[in-house]
């Protein structure tokens, strides 16, 4: 059952989405921005989706297990589309738009079938293990390709600032989320501990993506290789 | 042995990242000039200094909260307290690590004057408010 805490940081998490929503509309970033948007309407829908769900069958019911486990695996993967659009955004120059959206779809397949290799010889409950395998990878893939985006912003010294600090908190949310999940796999005895620890995180990306859109101009610059730990 | 290896990843990314945020937000106010009663408040005339960080929070601390900043103010002093970890343990054996937490430290206490110059206007703003009404 879920305690006031669980509750606390659920309402604050959905309405910190909401914020963002809010935010973008106010700043004219809704359509630039738009998977990222989308990928926090989906949130807050499913966030009352799931409120409804344990309200009418319960924390410990299969309907309310199922549907948090199939919704994360959606948002995890609206979230994996918002990153490949941040690519767009740095790669708009290099009209490089076929290529990106090619490579999403093929790292998102080879993700999905990795992911059922890896759950394939389970008997039972295969689809479910599948998804929840799936989000976990999705996280891990996520972090490297924004791994990867970073060194290409330094590379081609992209200087807006409000896409850099776009990037940079979709990364720590990435690196939280995959540490996150390979500390559960390890520390499998601790779960009450995560319990408290997961939601938390997940805060973090509306508050960052909120403050990007509300205190940072979109024609704000910024000399990239200033924020790397290692002068450039 | 898998999660292991994620969780090292993921650390070293999580630390990268984190210290690249907090220095995107840092960026976004060292342009700015204070005004000349928050140097005369913090003692910060042109250059701040790590040790200044500390007596700037807690004139922060004295003023009304503004929500948008809570989270910004929140992430520096989490980065403050990494540099000052960085600097107790690191920066000792590493010298050149040194001169950059120091700077790093006072950029952050930089941070936290405009922070501050940035309540003192939104107080002066609600109270003008108040008087209006």
């Amino acid at each position: 059952m879920l305690g006031p805490y669980g509750y606390a940081i659920w309402l604050l998490c959905t309405l910190l989405e909401a914020a963002v929503l809010v935010c973008a509309i106010k700043k004219n970033a809704l359509h630039r921005y738009l998977l990222l948007n989308v990928n926090m309407a989906a949130s807050v829908l499913v966030s009352i989706a799931r409120y409804n769900i344990l309200s009418h069958c319960g924390f410990t019911s299969k309907e309310y297990l199922y549907f948090y486990f199939y919704s994360d695996s959606v948002l995890t993967i609206t979230l994996y589309l918002a990153l490949t659009s941040l690519y767009s955004h740095i790669f708009a120059e290099l009209k490089a738009a076929r290529y990106i959206r090619l490579g999403t779809v093929v790292l998102l397949c080879g993700t999905a079938l990795f992911s059922y290799g890896v759950v394939h010889q389970s008997s039972s409950k295969l689809v479910t293990h599948f998804v929840v395998e799936l989000s976990q990878n999705l996280y891990f893939v996520g972090l490297v390709l924004t791994y990867v985006l970073w060194a290409a912003v330094l590379k081609m010294r992209e200087t807006r600032t409000r896409l850099i600090q776009l990037i940079l908190s979709t990364g720590v949310y990435f690196s939280l989320s995959a540490g996150n999940f390979a500390l559960q796999n390890l520390y499998h005895s601790h779960s009450a501990f995560f319990g408290y620890l997961t939601p938390l995180f997940g805060c973090f990306l509306p508050i960052s993506w909120a403050y990007a859109f509300w205190r940072v101009p979109e024609d704000a610059r910024l000399v990239p290789a200033r924020l790397a730990m290692v002068p450039r | 042995m898998m999660a292991g290896v994620i969780f090292v990843f993921s650390a070293a990314a999580l630390l990268q990242f984190f210290i690249s945020y907090c220095r995107s937000l840092i960026a976004t106010s060292s342009k700015r000039v204070l005004s000349p009663e928050v140097k005369d408040v913090t003692g910060i005339q042109r250059v701040a200094s790590g040790d200044d960080f500390k007596r700037v929070m807690q004139l922060l601390q004295l003023c009304p909260e503004r929500p948008e900043d809570r989270n910004g103010v929140q992430a520096i002093g989490a980065y403050f307290s990494l540099l000052n970890f960085l600097r107790s343990t690191l920066a000792r054996i590493v010298p050149s690590m040194r001169a950059w937490t120091e700077s790093e430290r006072g950029q952050c206490a930089y941070f936290a004057a405009v922070a501050l110059e940035r309540r003192i206007s939104f107080s002066r703003d609600m109270l003008a408010q108040q008087m209006d009404g």
